[in-house]
């Protein structure tokens, strides 16, 4: 397999050089595509809702006598679902809450995939990632009686590692064999899973007296510090952002992994070790994993389970494609789907929407914004010739 | 390289003519070597660590009464192993090991040698009041393979076509949904379909939902130039959700009508089925397992023996260069694609009406992924990726025997087959030559 084949990064429009042309004039039209493929999917997400409701379905049978009634309830139906969607992620300070605190994990996680993305490199491991972070974070949080910051600081870094090494494997298999590193994440991601059931099923991982596989949650003296009842994991993750950035754009690491990512034998003619970039993305991807996982853990005080990191590593996916591989990009993801997360919940308790449904929404917006051609059509925007082919590369 | 350090002197004698070698060539030295010693090592292990000389199996499936456990002493068999292994490991180590198809018989001899010794050393000294038997591997191995197959054959055509499938799961789930809910109304009175005809019905709606799954690939991948591997993840994500959707839709007291598929029956196949050991296991089986059979046949035949496979491969080569003599290049592209979305579709239709019955959410449970590794391991050939699914399905299913011994832990266990594919991928097959084309939209200047 030559190495040039590897999966591309979603096409970053570059601002164009020369007098005048600001960045922002140069990320327009992927803002405005991004706006409508959000629209277009909250549609279609309308139309499941309309056709899932019964009172809708119901007025159907007499549609033709009375049509008025159809579009009575089915308005009502999607009004119900979207506004309980809107309150229950931004409609009051503990929404925004919500939704913060699951954005956290959401970003950070997606920033590991994004980085990934920039190397050339697919990485659908963020959840084994997480995982693995879990066992030794949750050991440290809960197994251990130590100082209030030390205990801490000890739970966050055994979760960056652990992950870190987790992520690397996939790296250094694609650098030294050439296993391509969507299997090889995605096998890790069941190994993971399983070696987190094999420690769930030790009495050191359990709460005393009960043999679920359930652990306790971590002690206070581990969790993170809150600022009015709110823990810190956000600012964490937008610091974690702003590194991410600075060591991307500014850093000569950055710029070797950009380089693969563009071209790896241009990167290799040029000197750079293409092997090496492979295995710290991988590994520095893994970190982030782990850091989104401490969110759940020290943050959410959530206990160790295998649910612990819930859907978070494949929305992690998403996130990274919608932000288009960028710190920024996937802070504003990561908000967006916390959003649906947490309105998602909203909309279920109030309007009768299954849960499911912010994932179908969650994949019909990345779908959306994956085919810029698809939104310019429907909505007869200006192409701009930014982002129309894709280079898409496998194997 | 510390490569040579690793080979085991050849005991003196020098080699007679010194032929150049290559790296690669040394390399493949270094890695029989290393896996032979490894195989040795342990077998050797296995067959001093056993007390009990006397392990219980039966030829069938599972113990039953007609098939009582027979009684075997280990002994000859895990030292036969360590011979085995013996031999490869002096013949690697002395550059003598056979190339082609004799190096491959003897490299399944180690295989299935060193699964007999493992399997004598798992099975003997069970503590506990339950004894577990060796029992057949083959029924279980085709269970969890005949999906994985059908599965790797989407993959092949697609990949062949020059379009990359990640959505094979999705292509899995919607398959099995729409198989349960088609024969579940089919067998129902809400329409009238004759009896005969519900099944060959249900397996329907899986093959019309597969190539659903399939015309939104070709949609946004050979239409919108969207990046294949990104749309295959969206399309999983797609299927998943809308499948836990439509089943959440499904009222309880409908489950009935919408979600309870009658089973596929087995068909017995008159001689073949009478053949010791493989015939039950091969030849009583669904229409589905058949189904599984003649679809690599056909695969086969028709990428490798037909002027449109011909095409297909062209066009996942070189599109420019079909394009240059006249073949339509994405009209290709959709064909395979909706091809492999029948396969895909039956291979769903297997999880629901071919084995368990209702849809259950992400019935599938990731198989689709394995599906893909076994296309890759099977270098993009219907009957390697058969092979290679099929090796999945006996790893497989070597973990849900073993799970009844309780001598390795349940959890570790489980990881065995994800394990053993990383192993294969990272360490047998490494850098394999995908189809030039695979994952390039083409578009036409």
């Amino acid at each position: 397999m030559s190495d040039a084949k590897t999966a591309q990064p979603p096409v970053v429009p570059q601002p164009k050089p020369g007098p005048g042309a600001s960045r922002w004039e140069a990320w327009l039209p992927t803002v405005k595509e991004t706006i409508a493929a959000v629209v277009l999917a909250l549609l279609v997400g309308a139309l499941l809702i309309i056709f899932s409701t019964p009172r809708v379905i119901e007025s159907l049978a007499y549609f033709f006598s009375y049509p008025w009634d159809f579009f009575k309830f089915a308005g009502l139906a999607v009004w119900d679902a979207y506004s309980a969607l809107l309150n229950g992620s931004l409609g009051s300070p503990g929404a925004i809450v919500r939704t913060l605190e699951r954005a956290a994990p959401l970003i950070c996680a997606g920033l590991g995939v994004s980085l990934a993305f920039r190397a050339g490199m697919f990485n659908i491991g963020a959840q084994g990632q997480m995982l693995v972070g879990g066992i030794v974070c949750g050991w440290i949080g809960f197994g251990f009686d130590l100082p209030i910051v030390l205990h801490f600081l000890l739970a966050l870094a055994g979760a960056i590692v652990a992950a870190g090494l987790w992520g690397g494997i996939a790296g250094f298999l694609k650098a030294r064999t050439g296993a391509h590193e969507v299997i090889t994440t995605i096998m890790l991601n069941y190994v993971g899973r399983f070696l987190l059931l094999y420690f769930l099923a030790k009495e050191a991982f359990q709460r005393p007296g009960e043999d679920n596989l359930l652990s306790p949650p971590v002690a206070d003296s581990a969790s993170f510090p809150s600022i009015l009842g709110v823990h810190t994991g956000f600012l964490l993750a937008v610091l974690a952002a702003l590194l991410i950035w600075w060591l991307l754009e500014r850093s000569t690491w950055g710029f070797e992994i950009r380089a693969v990512g563009a071209n790896p034998d241009a990167a290799r003619t040029a000197g750079m070790s293409v092997a090496r970039v492979y295995i710290t993305a991988m590994t520095a991807a893994g970190m982030l994993a782990g850091l989104a996982v401490a969110m759940q853990l020290l943050g959410r005080q959530d206990p160790l389970s295998d649910q612990i990191a819930g859907s978070i590593g494949f929305d992690a996916i998403t996130v990274a494609l919608l932000g288009r591989a960028t710190p920024l990009g996937t802070v504003l993801a990561g908000i967006l789907f916390g959003a649906l997360s947490s309105g998602g919940l909203a909309m279920q308790a109030a309007a009768g929407v299954p849960p499911e449904m912010s994932q179908v929404l969650q994949a019909l917006i990345v779908l959306f914004v994956a085919a810029p051609a698809l939104i310019r059509g429907v909505f007869r925007m200006r192409g701009t010739g930014q982002g129309t082919t894709v280079m898409a590369k496998g194997w | 390289m510390g490569a040579t350090d690793t080979i085991q002197a050849p005991s003196g004698t020098p080699v007679e003519e010194p032929r150049v070698r290559d790296r690669a060539d040394v390399a493949r030295q270094a890695r029989l070597v290393i896996t032979f010693a490894i195989s040795l090592a342990l077998l050797v292990y296995f067959a001093l660590s056993i007390d009990n000389t006397t392990v219980t199996y039966v030829l069938g499936e599972r113990v039953s009464v007609d098939d009582r456990p027979k009684e075997l002493t280990t002994t000859w068999v895990s030292w036969g192993a360590v011979v085995v292994s013996a031999v490869a490991l002096v013949l690697a180590a002395l550059n003598r090991f056979p190339r082609r198809w004799a190096g491959l018989v003897l490299a399944l001899l180690v295989g299935i040698t060193f699964y007999l010794g493992f399997l004598m050393w798992a099975y003997a000294d069970q503590g506990g009041a339950f004894q577990a038997a060796i029992a057949n591997p083959i029924p279980g191995t085709m269970a969890i393979a005949t999906p994985l197959v059908l599965g790797a054959l989407a993959g092949c055509l697609c990949e062949r076509a020059g379009v990359i499938n990640i959505a094979i799961e999705g292509q899995f789930l919607a398959g099995a949904f729409f198989a349960s809910v088609f024969t579940s109304i089919a067998y129902s009175s809400l329409v009238f379909i004759p009896v005969a005809l519900c099944a060959p019905f249900g397996l329907l709606g899986g093959v019309v939902a597969g190539v659903g799954v399939a015309t939104m690939l070709g949609l946004f991948a050979l239409r919108y130039q969207v990046n294949q591997v990104v749309l295959g993840v969206v399309l999983v994500a797609l299927a998943s959700g809308l499948t836990a959707f439509l089943l959440g839709q499904i009222p309880g007291d409908e489950q009935d009508t919408f979600n309870n598929p009658q089973i596929l029956e087995e068909i017995r196949i008159p001689v073949l089925a009478d053949i010791p050991v493989l015939g039950e296991a091969l030849f009583n089986q669904t229409i589905l397992v058949y189904l599984m059979y003649v679809s690599v046949a056909v695969v086969t035949f028709l990428l490798f023996e037909t002027r449109w496979g011909l095409r297909v491969r062209s066009v996942g080569e070189h599109p420019k260069a079909a394009d240059t003599v006249g073949i339509k290049v994405n009209r290709v592209r959709w064909q395979a694609v909706l091809l492999g979305g029948v396969f895909a579709g039956l291979g769903g239709a297997y999880y629901t009406v071919g084995s368990t019955g209702a849809f259950d959410r992400d019935v599938s449970a990731g198989t689709g992924f394995i599906a893909l590794a076994a296309v890759i391991m099977g270098r993009w050939h219907p009957i390697g990726a058969a092979f290679a699914a099929i090796f999945f399905g006996f790893m497989w299913n070597l973990q849900n025997q073993l799970s009844f011994v309780e001598k390795l832990p349940g959890e570790l266990l489980g990881a065995a087959p994800y394990l053993a594919t990383i192993i294969a991928v990272a360490g047998f097959v490494g850098r394999v030559r995908p189809p030039a084309a695979d994952g390039e939209p083409y578009v036409k200047s």
